[in-house]
């Protein structure tokens, strides 16, 4: 199995990890989406680290945010600068500790980052789906995550982990599939997008849909890409990603280029936290694809357990699996009392839930930062080794 | 003084968490109010086949509860519970904090809202050696049972088994059991318990 290529990788060097796929859901079963259209095949981007107990008990999914990717931890190669987006959190002797356990994480359906998605070709017209890519929804990723863990061999999950977007594929997970984890840890979410996180990534839309060189997402191929509206799209969310407490912390009213205003308005970046904006934008285009943001901040926008499953107490309340739910205070996209809700709907299932807001002035974004990660790893060390425990009691 | 309450053992908490044994069924479902560290949580789970549950607010205590692999809310007991439903608990435990906390009255009808029964452990500033040292010494007490300084204590409210009975009639409570602890041992009866109590265990129900 594909497996072994994977630790074989990482015993070379610790820290290299290789980007895999495999081709899940062909033409013969292809997937039957939320929205009633099929796809297949489907090609999956993911990576892996440690090795898969004899016993295959020791497997950890970690599901990505809006717009991260299967390259949780490492480095691709020995002279990448950056290595993979929680790699404070995922490796050797780290929370999701590599030498314990398998780790998974796996790029969505509809992103751009390997697996299938708005980029990938039509095998029905040989050219790149673009906007006729059909609509995807959190539970068309999540069927998709676990067609994966079915081909790695795996039947159970120790745990299922993820933040934000993240997080709402570890409930949609324990909603659907909630005989396959023995965890959930769920980071800064909750069980729907609210009308505020809605009307921010309705703007952030807009500005795609404005962008001249987006051309109804026909654009691949041109010399132009939609850069200016993805961009903005960026700008906007990243503040909702970030507090108030954080942005006056790092930039204050600080000046970009001089100690004095100016007084000249065509002048677009004065403040620094104007310099930064731009610097996120630009940083972002150059990762990702404007139909593919569209598509995945819709999936977000749509995911809703309780108008799929019912109230959550029911649809929560069929899994075993042991619940870690995680708020930040600063967070303002998906504020405590949404974590609040769930911790709720569990304890009235009666299940094992486990619950802290932890202090932070680095909002929604807390679980990603370095130096929050510590504090984070206080709850999930002891929640992860004390779960395996468990399994092993069986 | 975390390190003190951590690793020294507290003959006190022992004494009331084998009192609170006492009162538990076994195979109840139990929400221990200021869980601590989860010591009394996991006995519950391993002697009493409880399906247990911790409210905590320490972060350290909270951690070592998580690492007992207790299922544990980090709360406030002077909010509201409301991530907590109504009626999911059979029995809620709040051992020797009524005290400590802001509106006694308040966290007592949250245990039954939440819980059918309330087990609830106070100190009793009546015992003859805390009122020895006010009348003797004219100093505020510390004793074995209540052993803070003034002015680094914890306890924010002073009650005696009289005051406590008044406490839960203003609440309507039904006094279930009053269970005097003297020395190591929970009384059913005793003479003079007021005096020679330093805590005691009260059961209290909702009188529907």
């Amino acid at each position: 199995m594909t497996i072994e290529t994977a630790s074989a990788a990482s015993h070379a060097a610790p820290d290299l990890v290789e980007r895999q796929t495999v081709t899940l859901f062909d033409e013969s079963q292809p997937l039957t989406l939320a929205s009633g259209r099929t796809i297949g095949p489907i090609t999956v981007a993911y990576q892996t680290y440690g090795e898969l107990s004899p016993q295959r008990d020791n497997a950890i999914f970690v599901c990505h945010a809006l717009t991260g990717d299967a390259h949780v931890a490492g480095r691709h190669h020995p002279d990448d600068r950056k290595y993979g987006w929680w790699d404070g959190f995922v490796g050797p002797g780290k929370p999701l500790d590599t030498n314990r356990y398998f780790v998974i994480c796996a790029n969505v359906l509809g992103g751009c980052q390997g697996t299938t998605g708005p980029m990938s070709i039509n095998p029905e017209t040989g050219t790149p789906w673009g906007p006729d890519f059909p609509f995807i929804t959190v539970s068309d990723i999540v069927k998709v995550h676990q067609a994966l863990v079915d081909h790695l061999g795996i039947e159970r999950l120790l745990a299922v982990i993820g933040g934000s977007l993240g997080g709402m594929q570890v409930l949609e997970w324990a909603a659907r599939y909630p005989d396959n984890l023995a965890s959930a840890i769920v980071l800064a979410a909750g069980a729907k997008l609210n009308a505020q996180g809605i009307a921010f990534n309705a703007v952030g839309r807009r500005a795609i849909y404005a962008d001249p060189a987006f051309k109804s997402g026909r654009y691949y191929g041109d010399e132009h890409l939609p850069r200016f509206g993805l961009a903005l799209a960026r700008m906007i969310a990243h503040i909702t990603y970030l507090s108030e407490q954080s942005i006056e912390m790092k930039f204050g009213r600080k000046l970009q280029h001089s100690d004095e205003l100016t007084y000249d308005l065509l002048k677009e970046t004065e403040f620094q936290i104007e310099s930064y904006l731009h610097y996120q934008g630009k940083q972002f285009v150059e990762r990702f694809d404007a139909n593919s943001y569209l598509l995945v901040t819709r999936a977000m926008d749509y995911f809703d357990l309780v108008e799929s499953y019912g109230p959550l107490a029911n649809s929560l309340g069929k899994t075993d699996a042991r619940f870690l739910v995680v708020a930040y205070t600063t967070d303002w996209l998906f504020p405590t009392p949404q974590s609040r809700e769930i911790v709720r709907a569990l304890m009235e299932a009666r299940k094992h839930v486990s619950f802290a807001e932890l202090d932070s002035p680095y909002g929604h974004d807390a679980f990603l930062i370095d130096s929050e990660l510590p504090m984070l790893a206080r709850l999930v060390t002891p929640f992860l080794e004390t779960t395996y425990r468990s399994i092993g009691d069986r | 003084m975390l390190a003190k309450r951590l690793h020294l053992p507290d003959p006190l908490a022992a004494v009331t968490d084998g009192v609170i044994m006492e009162q538990v069924a076994r195979g109840s479902r139990v929400i221990d109010l200021g869980c601590g560290n989860g010591r009394l949580l996991e006995r519950l789970r391993a002697d009493h086949d409880c399906t247990v549950q911790g409210v905590e607010l320490d972060f350290d205590e909270f951690t070592l509860g998580l690492s007992r692999g207790l299922p544990i809310i980090r709360a406030d007991l002077n909010d509201s519970l409301t991530s907590i439903p109504s009626g999911s608990f059979d029995v809620a435990v709040l051992s020797q904090t009524l005290q400590q906390v802001r509106s006694p009255l308040a966290v007592l009808k949250e245990m039954l809202r939440i819980a059918r029964r309330a087990l609830v452990v106070v100190p009793n500033f009546g015992h003859w050696k805390v009122r020895w040292q006010v009348v003797s010494g004219g100093r505020a007490p510390v004793t074995d049972s209540l052993p803070y300084e003034w002015f680094e204590s914890p306890n924010v409210h002073v009650l005696t088994l009289i005051d406590f009975r008044d406490l839960a009639h203003r609440g309507n409570f039904k006094i279930v059991k009053e269970l005097p602890i003297i020395g190591e041992r929970a009384v059913n009866r005793a003479w003079l318990a007021n005096l020679r109590a330093h805590s005691a265990l009260y059961v209290l129900e909702r009188i529907d």
